[in-house]
């Protein structure tokens, strides 16, 4: 994937925007301190409460209550909280956090699978009832949650398969954002002219599509997971109504239900604010890195997408 | 010459026919769709159809299912909790859509114009709550706001004030209009920079040869450049403000008397389903939802297409 994508790393539209950007390099001594300032306090505004959430997570309960929120604590307690997350309730924690892993992992990857095929279909090939078709997928994004949580869990509940990580796995691979994105993408990036080459070789269309187009698509296909990769790992309305065992929670249930123990501790419960503020920063720090090691990728993935909107 | 009306005759129907090898392509285009297609319809079409079944009976405790026509539709657009909780999400579109898409729109501009000193770290910081679940961020901004060890409230106790509650009737609603502009505005400035990174070089020359400043560049040259990405915003932003129920539904535990079960649509049509345990209500509190989303989606494209016509 990565040999695939530096050889080709952005499609059209991303070259133009080079073009600018070298011509932008005379211009730098244009900068302007007021609006530089200006940005400072909005990144100042979006990153402090994550900052808080860090150092929060170094400090023992009693700690929260009794010191300054934007200081650390005399006492660091950050090695002490993270154990204290991954053993409490027999070690909840790590079992979300593997759940996590496989609903966003399975999920994302077999949704990018079909979006990939889907929207490289619909840009490449005129087919009857193409257009039609994915006109309704288009349309389907305006779906309410509720109107298909509830149906879809009275019929797993029928099949039995309310309570499985299959519950989870099965809805999120529709994703028919994913499918838009990669159309736009694909239409852009595959020229025409390389399909007609294949097919005079005598190459059948299976092969244009593995060996020839998904080569193309490379930025296009990194866009489409991550967003479904976060979409699955922050959801927290389908498994809310599907699972109702602790053990199949991902990370975003459980860490719901710590909390609704935190503030409301009754019967010998003791409030968990550290190991849910604790918790919260470590599941937070796997999509972030995602990001930031793959942001070259999405970046020029998602600006196709945004040309055609 | 003379052959060609009866060659016209005969053509039209065999050019209708594929030639074999359209015929291998469309089999292709097919193989390659059906995957997705047979998830799409298990997961999304059968559930719809499903929905809207449900939402034609009511269930009673004696005689089970019964055929209730549009009952629950007539119910529903007299329900007070749903149409208060519409209406406050109709509110809500109208204060915070426009204020997380203009500070989108600006922070996209100014990064593009290369005036502002650090623009990769600025761009990562702003985007980075996109990858924040949004429970996690609900929980954190709910203690932000709290008073018992909330910095916000530290900060007003330290130079003398009294301690804010921005958890109370008349706050809530703000509060929640300022996590979900902090979970969103870096998605939509990444959609709006990416649009605007792809906006000619000539184009922009263009305007500066024109003696046009940065100010007049941006409103008049890329502004109307970057409209499609600005209206898929839009759109999404739409259907995101009427769908919302995380945020809600997790302030709920945090301000139980402030936030009811029926702040939201969502929030309502959940609990009518899987605490009143009526589902029939609820697929159709969902329907109507859906139909609501439609219209305002539909209403604001339309205006925009007859904003451009009148250009």
């Amino acid at each position: 994937m990565t040999a695939v994508a530096t050889a080709r790393p952005a499609a059209g539209a991303a070259t133009r925007a080079k073009g600018r950007k070298r011509r932008a390099v005379a211009r730098d001594d244009r900068r302007s301190t007021l609006l530089s300032i200006v940005m400072w306090l909005a990144a100042a505004y979006f990153l402090l409460p994550l900052v808080w959430l860090l150092i929060s997570a170094t400090k023992t309960t009693g700690d929260l209550f009794s010191t300054f929120g934007y200081w650390f604590a005399p006492h660091f307690g950050l090695w002490d909280n993270i154990v204290r997350t991954f053993t409490y309730e027999d070690g909840a924690f790590g079992r979300w956090i593997l759940n996590t892993i496989l609903y966003a992992g399975a999920g994302s990857i077999g949704a990018t699978i079909l979006s990939t095929m889907a929207g490289y279909a619909f840009a490449k090939y005129e087919f009857p009832g193409g257009k039609a078709i994915f006109s309704v997928v288009l349309g389907s994004i305006m779906i309410p949650l509720t109107a298909l949580a509830i149906p879809t869990y009275l019929l797993f509940s029928g099949a039995g398969l309310t309570d499985t990580p299959l519950a989870v796995i099965i809805p999120s691979l529709i994703s028919p954002f994913g499918v838009y994105l990669m159309r736009v993408y694909a239409a852009d990036s595959v020229p025409d002219s390389i399909l007609e080459a294949a097919r005079v070789d005598g190459a059948g269309e299976g092969r244009i599509f593995l060996q020839v187009a998904l080569r193309q698509l490379g930025p296009g296909i990194v866009t489409v997971f991550l967003f479904a990769l976060v979409a699955t790992w922050n959801n927290y309305f389908l498994p809310l109504i599907m699972l109702n065992s602790s053990q199949f929670f991902p990370l975003t249930v459980g860490l719901a239900h710590w909390q609704a123990t935190a503030t409301n501790p009754s019967g010998g419960n003791t409030p968990l604010f550290d190991i849910v503020i604790t918790g919260s920063v470590i599941s937070v720090l796997p999509l972030v890195a995602a990001f930031l090691y793959l942001q070259r990728y999405w970046q020029s993935g998602l600006g196709t997408g945004a040309v055609k909107g | 010459m003379t052959a060609a009306p009866a060659l016209a005759a005969v053509r039209p129907p065999r050019r209708r026919r594929a030639t074999p090898a359209k015929r291998r392509q469309w089999i292709a285009a097919y193989v390659l769709i059906i995957p997705f297609l047979v998830v799409f319809i298990a997961m999304l079409v059968v559930p719809l159809v499903y929905s809207g079944w449900l939402s034609l009976f009511t269930s009673q405790l004696i005689g089970g299912q019964q055929f209730a026509g549009l009952t629950n539709y007539v119910n529903a657009v007299t329900d007070p909790k749903f149409l208060s909780s519409v209406g406050r999400m109709g509110l809500f579109l109208l204060v915070q859509v426009p204020i997380m898409l203009a500070l989108a729109l600006f922070f996209a501009l100014a990064l593009d114009s290369n005036r502002v000193r650090g623009k990769r770290f600025i761009r990562l910081a702003i985007f980075v709550p996109y990858a924040v679940p949004s429970v996690v961020a609900t929980l954190m901004w709910g203690y932000l706001y709290g008073k018992d060890f909330g910095p916000i409230s530290q900060f007003f106790q330290a130079i003398g004030l009294g301690t804010p509650d921005l958890l109370s009737n008349q706050t809530i609603f703000g509060s929640l209009v300022n996590i979900v502009t902090w979970e969103f505005v870096g998605y939509n400035m990444i959609i709006l920079y990416a649009a605007l990174r792809t906006i000619p070089a000539e184009l922009l020359d263009a305007a500066e040869v024109d003696g046009a400043g940065a100010w007049r560049t941006a409103w008049s040259v890329k502004i109307p450049a970057i409209r499609p990405a600005i209206l898929l915003t839009v759109i999404f932003s739409i259907i995101g403000s009427f769908q919302l129920f995380n945020e809600p539904n997790l302030l709920h535990g945090v301000a139980p008397n402030v936030i009811g079960t029926s702040y939201t649509p969502n929030l309502y049509a959940f609990n009518v389903a899987f605490v009143n345990q009526d589902v029939n209500y609820a697929a159709s509190l969902a329907f109507i939802l859906g139909i609501v989303i439609m219209i305002v989606s539909y209403v604001v494209q339309l205006s925009t297409n007859r904003a451009e016509r009148n250009r």
